[in-house]
């Protein structure tokens, strides 16, 4: 544990592109899980193999948490959802391979799964309600509110980057610290810790995107039936 | 071995800050656990739910002191008054 948590330590450079471990990690499980979709989903049958039936039952699990926490249809959310919980899920848990760290343990990651809900919700609220629609929810409740509301979206994705951030890198960093003052099999029931902890950041994570992707929807579902009365 | 104030500082202002820190989210994830265990005893049905919501508002709130922690590192490697 010689260099800080917070730096990236560049392994190999492409050009003038400094490739770090976190980059390869990344692309790894990207490319596992790619794999693994696509030859889960190559024979589909209505009467499903064992793969297929697991498959499905979590297809089913995230669209019906999708269903319980936005109160709408899964269908156009499925695959960001989805993707963003089981992408954390694996990557808290590729610290377990011997040699492998996180790449969730490591700010950049976080940040760039922070800006990805940061820009869904955008994208989100101003395809359903519409540009002026997505606009008008900073004025809720009242037009004084407007830079509050505004701080809010950036601190909101702020929190949701430092939390992933800081959960999963002091799971890594307090295993590294017991292992040097303790010795070899001391750092386990740690690494046990880990695994749940990594669970549970995964499924927060993926609630937290759901509830401010649903909060620009919901604001405007709330509104709609009132402003052309108003109006 | 050259230890400039800002260095001591330093680590002094990391260690209050974990300390401390962690003062809040101790007492806040008692309660919850306590509050837990009391729903589970008079419902034990509910247990499932229950331990369910409790573990998502216990990484919530332990997001505080995470908070604390990542100011101490923050501190004590990329300080900014450290040349």
């Amino acid at each position: 544990m010689n260099h800080s948590p917070l730096q990236a330590v560049a392994i190999f450079h492409i050009g003038p592109v400094a490739i770090a471990e976190p980059v390869i990690v990344t692309w790894v499980i990207m490319a596992l899980l790619t794999l693994f979709a696509a030859t889960v989903t190559r024979r589909l049958s209505l009467l499903p193999s064992k793969a297929q039936t697991v498959v499905e039952l979590f297809v089913g699990a995230i669209d019906d948490q999708i269903r319980a926490t936005m109160e709408v249809e899964p269908g156009p959310y499925r695959a960001l959802i989805g993707t963003i919980f089981i992408f954390i899920l694996i990557a808290n848990w590729s610290s377990l391979v011997p040699g492998v760290e996180a790449p969730t343990a490591h700010l950049e990651t976080d940040a760039a799964f922070g800006v990805i809900v940061f820009c869904s919700t955008i994208f989100y609220g101003v395809r359903t309600l519409g540009l002026s629609g997505d606009l008008a929810t900073f004025t809720q409740p009242t037009w004084v509110m407007i830079p509050l509301n505004i701080v809010e979206q950036v601190t909101r994705t702020f929190s949701l980057i430092v939390r992933l951030f800081g959960n999963v890198m002091s799971g890594v960093f307090i295993g590294a610290i017991v292992l040097s003052l303790a010795g070899l099999f001391v750092p386990i029931p740690f690494m046990a810790l880990d695994l749940l902890t990594g669970a549970i950041q995964a499924y927060i994570f993926t609630v937290l995107a759901m509830v401010y992707i649903g909060a620009a929807l919901a604001e405007g579902r709330q509104e709609s039936p009132t402003t052309p009365n108003r109006k | 071995m050259d230890v400039s104030i800002i260095q001591l500082v330093s680590i002094f202002a990391a260690a209050m800050a974990v300390s401390f820190g962690a003062i809040g989210p101790a007492l806040g994830e008692g309660r919850a656990v306590a509050a837990a265990m009391d729903a589970i005893a008079r419902q034990p049905e509910s247990a499932g739910t229950v331990s369910r919501t409790l573990f998502v508002g216990l990484a919530m709130i332990e997001t505080m002191a995470i908070y604390a922690l990542v100011i101490a590192l923050l501190v004590l490697f990329a300080n900014p008054f450290v040349k």
